[in-house]
């Protein structure tokens, strides 16, 4: 192959100096799913039905049927999902642009203020402290809001929910319409099960990330996890949701590409530990 | 005086599990008149209707005046023990197993003279007793005659608890221990003796009142079960299938919407997914295992309760496809109830009529309270009935039904929509 962007990304890949990092949960009946008050229409949870398994059902193979919301494990919110979006051109997971689905990431570490806050509200103010850090956010970014609530790997402590409701962090209004207005990002990734805040109900407007992202044709990545494994700026995402005819979202695979030279603490972190389990998270070319 | 049931000692793995046996099964036609009463807990002779004679053992026509106008009617079954024999041999496998026997020669007072199984605490002939028709193991009605009063213990009776599914000394799972119904199950059976209870947990993640409670009691654990995943049905099974000699399944989703009501078929779809897919998969997981436990010692495997509806008989259109998935249900269970047949388990299904929940919020009452309704579940496995139909709104409907189906699908399609 000639000296090209993709022979040298190619190479860059296999010499171990670009990582992939994958940033999905395992598609699981036992991972949950966003909880809406029981006489509402519900978002089905993963499930799983064998059809054969070498046996008399198919004696030399083994396969699943599977069901799932849009809207289940790791996914993918396209602007038709919320009412706000719904007269967008290009709204919907099958005209969304193919080129979307490969951008750049900010990645915001709100991990140690989640710690103590399960509410906690990222705010115009932490992402202006954040820029002064690591630069402006560019345009066409995808914004992820690091808060390890993927290592809660208790579904009760995960979905963190009491009787007034879920409690998990998110966006406020203000800093979900500057990452818009003033930044122009693409979408805006979270580690919950929303990429609003678990009490955004309460809000204004009610899920004020929904609202304000999807109506203006952005785009929404839920359940994300090793976003610790991301520096915070300089990786790329691919985060391509499957064609569904006027699909309103769609469970994916998200994978990040990190170049080696940025690491970021949690890498080094990890990499002086060499755990089985974050190797086995990360996968190395 | 009948001695108390005591725990049973740990199996001994070395001995091969005893295989079910049952008591001779073919019955006519005629003589299932007396097993379809049985079922729901009667028992019924017929009575001649021109001359009054009531007769045992049914047959085509009266024998006094050869009427074919015969009608099935309750019994109290009072009568007078006048003879009685112990049985020490038989041909049937399954009283070889069982010797001795008691059986005994009742004139009822109602006429006729019938042969009953004898509780172990009548006097000896002659004596008053009580005769009352229990399903016996192979689900076929047989009159079992109690001491005139109640005596300490009587349940225990080695002889009545083979017509009974006492959860004494069981191990009992149900399979949503979170809702309502399952936490007063889970409380009704530890008050009834049973060793330990299985509660079946989904969502972990929703914590309802009172769940805390029912998690502190020391006969109770709790374990994973959302019967819409299949593999947690499977690994559920793998683990503790070989030990459930009770299955109670009140898992339920239950909303309240007709055709018309509600847009799309999702919510349908969901009350079909829990309410008949889920009893499939219990019953494709569980019922292996306790098939082969039908007769493994004093705590054998020994019934599994459906919680149905008495809207299965019979559409109740507000809650129309909630109806429509227990009816799938009900269809369903009479297959189990067959595929189980050989092995003694009794299928036993559950119609109440509208639980005092929030899906009935809008019903008005009467409507039966869950605790009451876990008191009838238990007295149902204490009884000798397979077809149970708790409270007055339900025994309304049924007899409603029976008298008139058609009637009933009339007065229940112009009942005001809540
Ligand atoms: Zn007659």
């Amino acid at each position: 192959m000639s000296d090209t962007v993709l022979s040298r990304l190619l190479a860059e890949l296999a010499g171990g100096r670009i990582r992939i990092v994958d940033l999905t949960q395992t598609l699981s009946p036992d991972f949950p799913q966003i909880v809406l008050p029981p006489e509402m229409g519900q978002a089905w949870p993963f499930r799983i039905e064998e059809a054969s398994r070498y046996d008399a059902r198919g004696p030399g193979w083994y396969w699943n049927n599977f069901s799932c919301s849009e809207h289940t494990g790791t996914h993918f919110d396209a602007p038709i999902h919320w009412i706000s979006g719904r007269h967008l051109p290009d709204n919907s997971t099958d005209t969304i642009a193919a080129e979307k689905f490969v951008a750049p990431a900010c990645v915001l570490d709100c991990s140690h203020e989640a710690a103590s806050d399960p509410d906690f509200l990222l705010s115009v103010d932490f992402l202006r402290k954040w820029e002064r850090r690591h630069g402006r956010i560019a345009a066409g970014s995808w914004v992820l809001m690091r808060t390890d609530w993927s290592k809660r790997t208790d579904p009760v402590a995960y979905q963190n929910i009491d009787e007034t409701g879920q409690h998990t962090p998110g966006p406020n209004t203000d800093a979900v319409r500057f990452l818009i207005e003033e930044r122009g990002v693409l979408g805006f990734g979270s580690e919950a099960i929303g990429t609003d805040a678990g009490q955004a109900f309460h809000l204004k407007p009610p899920y004020p990330c929904h609202y304000y992202m999807h109506g203006s044709g952005r785009f929404g990545l839920q359940c994300l996890t090793n976003l610790d494994l991301l520096p915070p700026v300089g990786s790329v995402l691919i985060a391509a949701p499957l064609k569904i005819k006027e699909g309103s979202g769609s469970p994916l695979r998200v994978i990040a590409l990190v170049p080696q030279s940025m690491p970021a603490p949690a890498v080094a972190r990890v990499a002086r530990k060499k755990s089985k389990t974050s190797r086995a998270r990360t996968r190395r070319r | 005086m009948t001695r108390p049931l005591v725990r049973p000692p740990r199996k001994n793995p070395i001995l091969r599990t005893r295989l079910p046996t049952l008591p001779p099964a073919a019955r006519s036609r005629v003589a299932l008149g007396l097993t379809a009463a049985a079922a729901r807990g009667r028992f019924e002779l017929q009575v001649c209707r021109d001359c009054g004679t009531v007769q045992y053992p049914p047959r085509e026509a009266c024998r006094a005046c050869l009427s074919p106008r015969l009608d099935w009617r309750v019994q109290d079954g009072n009568g007078e023990l006048v003879a009685e024999t112990t049985l020490r041999h038989s041909h049937e496998l399954f009283f070889r197993e069982r010797m001795p026997w008691r059986l005994g020669l009742v004139k009822l007072d109602s006429g006729p003279l019938v042969v009953a199984h004898l509780h172990g605490d009548c006097a000896a002939a002659p004596t008053r007793v009580r005769v009352r028709a229990h399903l016996d193991r192979a689900g076929q009605a047989a009159l079992v005659a109690l001491p005139d009063k109640d005596t300490p213990h009587m349940a225990d009776d080695r002889e009545l608890r083979e017509l009974t599914c006492d959860p004494k000394f069981r191990k009992v799972l149900v399979t949503d221990a979170k809702a309502p119904l399952g936490q007063a199950l889970v409380e009704a059976l530890v008050d009834a003796g049973v060793d330990l209870v299985w509660a079946g947990e989904a969502e972990p993640w929703k914590k309802p009142p009172g769940f805390e409670r029912i998690k502190a009691l020391p006969q109770v654990a709790v374990v994973p079960l959302d019967l819409t995943d299949s593999r947690a049905v499977k690994q559920l099974a793998g683990e503790i299938g070989g030990r459930v000699d009770i299955l109670i399944n009140n898992a339920d989703h239950h909303r309240n919407f007709g055709i018309a009501a509600r847009d799309g078929i999702e919510t349908a779809r969901a009350e079909m997914d829990v309410n008949y897919f889920g009893l499939l998969r219990l019953a494709q997981e569980f019922a292996p295992a306790m098939r082969a436990r039908g007769a493994d010692g004093q705590s054998s495997a020994v019934a599994w309760v459906n919680v149905l509806s008495v809207f299965a008989l019979s559409n109740f259109p507000p809650h129309g496809t909630y109806s429509a998935s227990k009816a799938a249900a009900l269809s369903l269970a009479q297959c189990l109830r067959a595929e189980l047949a050989p092995t003694g388990v009794r299928i036993v299904n559950v119609f109440p009529g509208p639980i005092d929940d929030e899906w009935n919020q809008t019903l008005p009452p009467p409507k039966i309270a869950p605790a009451r309704l876990a008191a009838d579940i238990v007295a149902a496995l204490r009884g000798g009935a397979e077809d149970v139909f708790p409270g007055n709104v339900a025994q309304d409907w049924l007899e409603r039904w029976r008298d008139n189906p058609k009637a009933l699908e009339r007065e229940l399609a112009a009942m005001p929509q809540p």
